[in-house]
């Protein structure tokens, strides 16, 4: 049985899992949650590919999921457009934007390129928050209708629960496949060891660059999905704050792994709403919890708990 | 030209702020490779612990700036020992991570202790603006210049002349051979993190008359700080303080002549002009990685 | 390579097993009493706007309080469920969601922004629950949506107050300075839009960040254009410095400001460049001044010692606004036995109901409830207000 096998079987399992959630969840406030973390999960997913695989970091993530959210409600929105056509066009543009950007940044490394994702993530927010006539500036965009096919609108809570985590357990195939594909192999080495690859035939500029473009183009579709599920988006939730939390539930979660950015947006997602108990001094537990997890356990919790398994194995070998 | 002058004062104002927390960036980038995303909150609550001890306690502002820079320097140390020193994997991801938690964590702190509001003290010196061919510029603006220049000059004397900034230059350069030579490189790395984040009070004591802090004033400080590091080129002392003034400069220029919505913008858009046309900055100090 | 394997799977299944924990653990219900009826708050009590959340928190439970020791609504108390929406929209939406599906509130008092209330009126249209915002922002209730209200003023009356004033002292051209972010854009379409009813010209239009330390620059530009007086419109402490750098560059003419610093934080800020600076506010600001004969007095000055008898800060119009969504809501809810569309059809009736805010006058048509009598025109004088008559 080969890895992927193991893991289709694990995702069917998952699907199976999650279908029964959906099902038998009946509260709306429970669905709206797990759409969130949904949602949440694609993005994550989406910068491992980038981080955790090829090894580059990102600090302006968020302006993709941005990109494809407001390319959406513009495009359907005033343009009155239907949101299937506006989806080709909401990743259309972040993969021009990507390409246009990634070509440059790539070319940098460790901090620098850090630094350049974030400058890229800030200029991007900075547009959506003052070009008033088209984004609806800092006060927003409202209206953006629902999906729909055919006479089916998906404007239940139940409903975009399916939409969202069908999307979501497509793309945990998907990227397992790149991952065991040449592609994916050559993102590790690349990960591993720039100029070893290079010196190894990989077409290192190019590979991170595809690599950046098609984690581009799924943070857009999670904007695309996250638009038409509340009606209304505003700059302040494509941030450098929110380009942060992406990177936290990465790393958090687990680089180099899918369950890893299932796991790590859950716990992001749900880490405020277990806050609120603290009230004043959520920010100070937030901040206390992200350093408490990179000290100790910095290769994620995925990691970090198979770890300690087999530390723990170790020991009693002996 | 009163206007043009005036777009320029309002610039050295930004430009020196900026300056002065680019210092501690490019200071503690230039002894441990490390880029400290929490400096902006170092920032804060310099400028916040000399607001409460000058007008809650009502010190003479000699001492307020004394405590309060020994005060903040302390806190890094404390932050280099418990946060950094402890971490398993120094890889810049998990480093970024690690200081953008303590961000958060000083920025909840500070919402605790000094509550959410902006807070004002009055500038250091009682002075009306100077008024120089029609363009006005603040008494407290000129402070700032020189206690950043100041600042600035101390460093370079400690680098220079003395042995430990000398030992911390060769800890920077080369962690093991600097050890091989006897160099305690824990102790060098502890001492950076102290300087830099007391630069960093420095800096916010300094800038709290003319800011009105609070206690999220360090988010934006420190970003735009750092770009203009990145601009003068990281890890050079003057660098920093020429890429702040160019940075201010050209942001208040931007204002006059293109429009002000865009005004954050141009940092970051500096910011990626650097890094893709000249990565070491102005006065390239360090070597870039760059396939 | 099956240890490899398997802990692989392990991996799998941890992240998969916590998730489903981590799920199970959110999902852990709250006892629900049928007895009291529940409201709910979504306000901004930490983030940037916190100077409008916090006060607005503390007003409702003050509100909530003084109901219930009042014997409540019809024999049944008040409970209030708040939560914080840090002034971000998902946050808010999702805190609505949760007192609408898990706390079963019957109405909702906030958000304090105009994003957050805009993010949430499709749930709560959506879930035909009664929502009374706090928010400042005119497209809230413009369009008419039928179970959203909002309490606090309109920048349309903020507006005509300032260019009203104007008017009468004969200042025809207008410069604008503005905060990059919703309240100072709503102040800058409404500027804009009534410029020419007063007849009124804009020479000038400039923006400053929230947290920017030196306007010279944008002043410098509007010093060009030779304004008859500038409008700042934004919230503390962007204005303060604006008006530190206008005395700073000498520039003498008229400063207006929004109703969005309408606080003695304000005059802390900006120090001796307050003075002579005019704006708009709620008469809460200078209570003490009014006319006897003023309706809103009497409201006004219990609220006040009330509340700085309870919370020991000063009491603000912004608190004001959720003070008032209460007991708005109070009154809708008499005779309704917790019945939504009933208490929304209440609300849309409400007639001379004095509030901090002002005296609403509700309609079918108007969900605001407010005339432009709302605010009075007040000037800094010697570090305190002064009513301008």
């Amino acid at each position: 049985m080969t890895r992927l096998d193991t893991h289709i079987i694990a995702c069917i399992v998952f699907a199976a899992g999650i279908t029964a959630v959906g099902i038998l969840v009946d509260n709306a406030y429970y669905l709206q949650v797990m759409i969130f973390i949904g949602v949440n999960t694609l993005l994550a997913l989406s910068l491992n590919m980038l981080m955790g695989y090829a090894g580059q970091i990102s600090l302006g993530h968020a302006a993709f999921f941005g990109i494809g959210a407001y390319t959406t409600a513009v495009l359907s929105t005033t343009y009155n457009i239907s949101p299937w056509l506006s989806l080709p066009a909401a990743i259309f543009m972040a993969i021009a934007i990507a390409y246009i950007v990634g070509v440059p940044t790539l070319r940098l490394t460790g901090y620098y390129l850090a630094m350049g994702t974030l400058g890229f993530g800030i200029i991007v927010n900075i547009v959506f928050r003052e070009w008033y006539s088209v984004t609806g500036g800092a006060s927003g965009f409202v209206g953006i209708p629902p999906l729909s096919v055919g006479n089916f609108v998906f404007d239940t809570d139940r409903s975009y629960f399916f939409l969202v985590w069908g999307v979501v357990v497509f793309f945990f195939i998907i990227c397992r496949r790149i991952i065991d594909s040449r592609v994916g192999r050559a993102l590790r080495a690349i990960h591993d060891g720039e100029h070893a690859a290079a010196a190894m035939g990989v077409n290192i500029a190019k590979m991170k660059l595809r690599i950046f473009v098609l984690s581009a183009a799924m943070a857009s579709l999670a904007g695309f999905l996250y638009a038409h599920q509340v009606y209304f988006i505003s700059p302040g939730t494509f941030d450098f704050l929110a380009s942060i939390r992406l990177v936290t539930m990465v790393v958090i979660g687990g680089m180099a792994s899918i369950w890893g950015s299932l796991l790590g947006a859950s716990l992001l997602t749900l880490l405020p709403e277990w806050l609120h108990a603290f009230a004043d001094y959520e920010m100070m537990v937030y901040g206390l919890v992200l350093m408490l997890v990179m000290i100790f356990l910095p290769q994620g919790l995925t990691r970090g708990i198979v770890d300690i398994y087999e530390n723990s194995r170790k020991k009693n070998d002996k | 030209m009163q206007e043009f002058l005036q777009y320029f004062f309002s610039g050295i104002t930004n430009g020196a702020i900026y300056g002065v927390i680019a210092l501690g960036f490019s200071m503690l980038y230039r002894a441990t490779d490390l880029i400290n995303f929490s400096h902006g909150e170092f920032v804060m609550i310099g400028a916040l612990s000399m607001l409460t001890l000058t007008m809650t306690f009502r010190m003479p502002v000699i001492w307020a700036l004394l405590i309060t820079v020994f005060g903040v320097a302390l806190l890094g140390l404390l932050f280099e020992r418990l946060a950094i020193r402890t971490v398993r994997r120094p890889e810049p991801i998990v480093l970024i991570i690690i200081t953008v938690g303590a961000s958060i964590f000083l920025r909840g702190a500070a919402m605790l202790i000094w509550g959410k509001d902006s807070h004002t003290m009055p500038p250091f010196t009682a002075h009306a603006p100077l008024d120089i061919l029609g363009a006005r510029l603040l008494f407290q603006s000129i402070w700032i210049v020189l206690i950043a220049l100041l600042v600035a000059a101390c460093l370079h004397f400690f680098y220079k002349r003395t042995l430990t900034g000398k030992a911390m230059r060769a800890v920077a350069i080369n962690k093991q051979a600097a050890w091989l030579v006897g160099i305690p490189s824990k102790v060098m790395v502890l001492l950076a993190f102290g300087l830099s984040t007391g630069i960093g009070a420095v800096a916010g004591t300094i800038i709290a008359p003319i800011t009105m802090p609070a206690y999220d004033m360090g988010a934006m400080l420190g970003l735009k700080g750092f770009c203009a590091a990145m601009l003068g080129g990281l890890g050079s002392l003057w660098g920093s303080l020429l890429g702040g003034f160019l940075l201010g400069i050209l942001e208040a220029m931007g204002v006059g002549f293109v429009s002000s919505g865009l005004k954050d913008a141009t940092a970051f858009l500096l910011l990626l002009l650097v890094l893709y046309l000249r990565p070491g900055g102005i006065i390239s100090a360090s070597i870039v990685k760059r396939f | 390579m099956p240890q490899k394997r398997k802990c692989r799977i392990i991996a799998m299944v941890t992240a998969i097993v916590t998730t489903a924990c981590l799920l199970c653990i959110s999902t852990v219900s709250a006892e629900s009493e049928k007895e009291p009826i529940k409201i709910g708050g979504v306000f901004s009590v930490t983030g940037p706007a916190s100077f409008l959340g916090d006060p607005e928190r503390k007003s409702m439970e003050l509100a909530v309080d003084m109901i219930n020791e009042a014997g409540g609504i019809d024999g049944r108390m008040l409970q209030a469920v708040i939560y914080d929406s840090e002034g971000d929209p998902s946050r808010a939406v999702r805190n609505v969601q949760r007192l609408i599906t898990r706390d079963n509130v019957t109405a909702i008092v906030g958000p304090s922004l105009t994003p957050t209330s805009l993010a949430v009126i499709p749930v709560v249209e959506r879930a035909q629950i009664p929502l009374v915002s706090c928010a400042a922002g005119n497209r809230i209730t413009d369009p008419i949506k039928p179970w959203v209200f909002k309490t606090a003023q309109s920048d349309i009356h903020a507006v005509a107050s300032i260019y009203g004033h104007m008017q009468e002292n004969g200042l025809k051209k207008a410069a604008i300075i503005i905060q990059s972010d919703s309240f100072g854009e709503s102040g800058r379409d409404q500027l804009v839009e009534q410029a020419g009813d007063f007849g009124i010209e804009i020479v000038a239009q400039e923006n400053f960040g929230i947290r920017d330390t030196d306007t010279t620059a944008q002043l410098t530009n509007i010093r060009r254009a030779d304004p008859d007086a500038i409008i700042c419109w934004g919230t503390n402490p962007g204005p303060a410095v604006v008006a530190r750098n206008v005395e700073q560059l000498g520039i003498d003419v008229p400063l207006y400001n929004s109703h969005g610093v309408a606080s003695p934080r304000f005059i802390e800020l900006a120090g001796d460049s307050a003075e002579g600076i005019m704006l708009p506010t709620g008469r809460i600001l200078v209570a003490d001044l009014l006319p006897d004969d003023d309706p809103q007095k009497e409201v006004l000055q219990n609220y006040i010692a009330a509340y700085e008898d309870r919370f020991g800060e000063t009491a603000s119009s912004f608190g004001g606004y959720a003070f008032d969504g209460i007991n708005l809501l109070a009154e809708a809810m008499k005779g309704t036995d917790g019945d939504k569309q009933q208490i929304r059809d209440n609300l849309a009736q409400i007639q001379g109901h004095v509030g901090i805010s002002g005296e609403f006058n509700f309609s079918e048509t108007d969900h605001n409830g407010l005339a432009p009598d709302a605010f009075v025109m007040v000037r800094i004088t010697d570090g305190d207000w002064e009513l301008i008559e």
